[in-house]
């Protein structure tokens, strides 16, 4: 492997990165607020469909990221629905979620299977910049929705530790009782929350359909909503973190396609699986720490609230 | 001080609850600058009187007067805008902030923390609060906690203080200083309510006293007019019932010794304990005081074997070593417990009391190859019913149906009729009525009197001066050596409590440390 091999590897783990870095993202403010929505894989794909489309239809990128942000929210609003009004179980509603949203994206998106996109998105150079080896190319040569997924980064980290509205949020989700007590309203924040993670879905969903794989097909995000509540985990809940573990799966994704590109003798499914095998391996192992684990996860996670 | 005007009355106010009425028909006056107290045993309807007060629940009938307007307070929200503060039993702070955070989420608007932590310093100073702002909550002792509380409760200068039951978790010190805080704002005007079932802390404090029996007010009085004796009497309708101790007790041989035992706190604010070291001769009761969170719950997984331990000699039940046992093995070789948690360990609450007699006590002929025989369960359970007097409508009677007392009574009972050589106990008399109370720790004497070893853990301390005859204290995760308990008193207990023993001092945690008054 020279030197010049990594610029394209590099590149093609943050642009991997991205959709797992915006849902992850979007995850982490609902988990942080108390409500576990394993659904993502779901909203993704609701977003993605939406989102390719408005653009066959005819629609520009800024309606069809809306569109998927809507659609995700959607999604997320059925969901918060029944776990926070009707105080469902939120695992049993987010995996049904996860198995409606496949279902309905296959169902509206049929007759889009295999046409390519009309307009996507595309890179946008910083100039001097993008021209630095290696990283230029992977960290300033991203496009619109590359660059919003790092500026949000920033945001939710500003938002959940500078804000008073974060600091609300943080409460909400280690102890609802208390919260209500003190007279805040958990549920309401509760839906905010788990709304921002169905928009931060479809906004991922997006990304997969109009900027990176520029077409449709059934399961399109291919089970990186499930990549993403993973990183939730191994985030422990912190953002920067959540960055940081988003490029390293990028990287893992990246590297099978960079491997089965200069012909490496490994069957491709095999290289294919070399994330979803990468999850596993990171969750058995931060696993190991349970009271690292607990100390950061929100303490009433997943837990219905019924008021008092 | 009939000459001030009433701040708070409540007329006939009724909350039903499924299957009960917390509050039936209730009546009270609180006047500006009175400490009010509000006596009853538990399930008498204090808390839910005071959660009507502060809008967390509404009342079914009756009226609400705020100086002299009648009126409504639909949640916690509305009843602080009128300025009605309250602490919590179980403390409405969150774990994993800091103080100032703390205090600032429950403010309304936006909040500058550094503005609002001089704020916080200059409110703590003045009542006499040691508070240290910009600590997160989960390394502060519960004597802290309860600062930061009432601290957060001023901030908003409230006219009616509710303290919930304050002192369960404070050390004999630190209820002195917090009665003086308390006496401090009376003087100011502020009106407390206070919310008890220890009688010598109404007879210390308060002006006046409201005692509530069933959901019903039984009568007003002075608790100046009043002795514990009295006050007692109104409470539970009739005579205060005492334990008889045996004062004969002749030291027995050594059945349970714990030798250098240390353990990693499993929870990531658990207490790790730390070198634990102590004897438990036969036909003694040895007591372990101490603040609930200093180490007892890892303290009885280690003993009653729920965790395992790497040195299995710092754990020997009559000479052989115990520590890597599970607890079926440890009660096979005699080593019985009764857990702090009722309903969740101690039994469980969908399962009749026959099915609960068989989790512990199945290999007493209730189970052939491999067979339930549910004769002889039913038998045991009944046996159980009858020799502790548990009030249930039989032994097909659900766990979750009995009173937290009379449950109780049939965890113990089943425990006992094991015959244990070693009976360990947690926080017996936890949630129980007085009369329940009673009858259990005469149980407890009665069973040491028959040569069983027996260790209580308990944050009650009158109850462990009551029945035991050693008492050791746990702090920060460390053992303090027994004193015999005619050899010492509540003041040095309390001491000890804050983690001044040998041993400890100069590495006690910073949380024990600070818990002792200055």
């Amino acid at each position: 492997m020279n030197i010049d091999s990594l610029t394209p590897l590099f590149a093609s783990a943050v642009a991997a990165a991205i959709p797992l870095l915006l849902a992850a993202l979007g995850e982490l403010v609902t988990e942080r607020s108390g409500v576990l929505n394993l659904g993502v894989e779901g909203m993704m794909l609701m977003g993605g469909v939406t989102a390719f489309i408005v653009v066959a239809s005819g629609g520009g990128l800024v309606l069809a990221t809306l569109a998927a942000c809507c659609a995700g929210m959607v999604a997320a609003l059925m969901f918060a629905f029944v776990t926070l009004t009707l105080q469902a179980s939120q695992v049993a509603a987010g995996l049904a979620l996860a198995i409606l949203g496949s279902g309905v994206s296959a169902f509206l998106g049929r007759g889009y299977v295999g046409n390519p996109a009309k307009v996507s998105f595309s890179e946008l150079p910083i100039p001097l910049l993008s021209k630095l080896p290696i990283v230029g190319p992977a960290l300033f040569s991203m496009n619109a929705l590359g660059y919003l997924a790092v500026i949000l980064t920033a945001a939710t980290t500003w938002f959940l530790y500078r804000t008073k509205s974060g600091l609300i949020l943080r409460s909400v989700g280690e102890s609802p009782v208390v919260a209500q007590s003190l007279g805040l309203q958990v549920i309401r924040i509760r839906y905010l929350a788990t709304l921002f993670g169905g928009l931060m879905a479809g906004l991922a969903g997006c990304y997969y359909a109009v900027a990176q794989f520029k077409m449709w097909q059934e399961g399109l995000t291919s089970g990186n909503g499930w990549i993403a509540l993973a990183l939730v985990v191994f985030a422990s809940w912190r953002p920067v973190r959540l960055m940081l573990g988003a490029l390293l799966f990028g990287g893992v994704t990246a590297f099978g396609l960079y491997l089965q590109a200069v012909g490496v003798q490994v069957s491709a499914f095999a290289l294919a699986s070399l994330p979803y095998i990468a999850t596993v391996v990171v969750l058995a192992v931060i696993s190991r720490d349970q009271r690292a684990l607990r100390r950061n996860a929100p303490t009433s996670l997943g837990q219905s609230f019924f008021g008092m | 001080m009939s000459e001030t005007p009433t701040l708070l009355s409540l007329s006939g106010i009724i909350k039903r609850y499924p299957g009960v009425v917390a509050c039936d028909g209730v009546s009270l006056e609180v006047k500006a600058g009175e400490i009010h107290a509000v006596l009853g045993e538990n399930g008498a309807g204090k808390s839910t009187l005071m959660k009507v007060i502060y809008g967390v629940t509404q009342p079914d009938a009756g009226t609400l007067t705020w100086k002299g307007e009648q009126l409504t307070i639909p949640n916690p929200k509305a009843a602080r805008a009128l300025g009605v503060g309250m602490v919590f039993q179980h403390f409405s702070l969150f774990d994993s902030i800091t103080v100032v955070e703390n205090v600032a989420v429950a403010l309304p608007g936006r909040v500058d923390l550094k503005e609002l932590s001089k704020r916080i310093s200059e409110v703590s100073e003045r009542y006499g609060l040691d508070v240290n702002p910009w600590r997160p909550v989960h390394d502060l002792s519960m004597g802290e906690r309860q600062r930061v509380e009432i601290t957060r409760c001023l901030l908003q200068s409230p006219k009616l203080l509710i303290m919930d039951e304050p002192t369960s978790v404070l050390t004999p010190q630190a209820v002195d200083q917090l009665f003086e805080t308390l006496r401090q704002l009376r003087d100011e005007g502020t009106a407390i309510l206070y919310i008890s079932h220890k009688l010598d802390e109404i007879l210390k404090l308060c002006d006046r006293a409201t005692i509530l029996r069933d959901g019903k007010v039984v009568t007003e009085t002075l608790p100046r007019e009043e002795t514990e004796a009295t006050l007692a009497q109104k409470m539970i309708g009739r005579k205060f019932p005492e334990c008889r101790r045996r004062d004969d007790h002749t030291e027995g041989a050594i059945v349970f010794e714990v030798a250098g035992l240390s353990l990693e706190a499993d929870t990531p604010f658990g207490t790790s304990l730390k070198n634990i070291s102590m004897r438990v001769h036969a036909g003694e009761i040895l007591g372990i005081a101490g603040i609930s969170g200093n180490g007892q719950s890892e303290l009885l997984d280690a003993l009653a074997g729920e965790r395992t331990i790497n040195d299995k000699n710092a754990i020997q039940l009559n000479g052989i070593a115990v520590g890597q046992l599970n607890p079926l093995q440890r009660r096979v070789l005699g080593l019985t417990y009764v857990p702090e948690d009722r309903l969740g360990s101690g039994a469980v609450a969908s399962m009749s009391l026959t099915h609960n007699a068989l989790l512990t006590a199945h290999r007493r002929g209730m189970v052939r190859t491999g067979l339930v025989n549910f004769r002889a369960a039913r038998d045991y359970a009944g046996r159980c019913i009858r020799e502790f007097q548990v009030k249930a409508p039989g032994t097909e009677a659900l766990a979750r149906n009995l009173s937290g007392g009379n449950l109780q009574k049939f965890i113990l009972g089943r425990e006992i009729a094991q015959e244990p050589k070693v009976l360990i106990l947690a926080q017996p008399t936890w949630g129980v009525d007085i009369a329940a109370a009673a009858a259990i720790r005469q149980a407890v004497i009665d069973l040491a009197a028959r040569g069983v070893a027996v260790l209580v853990i308990s944050e009650e301390l009158s109850e462990i001066f009551e029945i035991c005859d050693r008492i050791a204290v746990m702090a920060g995760g460390r053992l303090a050596s027994p004193r015999p308990v005619s050899e010492t008193n509540a003041a040095e207990i309390g001491l000890l409590m804050s983690g001044m023993f040998e041993g400890a001092a100069g590495q006690a945690t910073p949380a024990a440390v600070s818990a002792v008054p200055a």
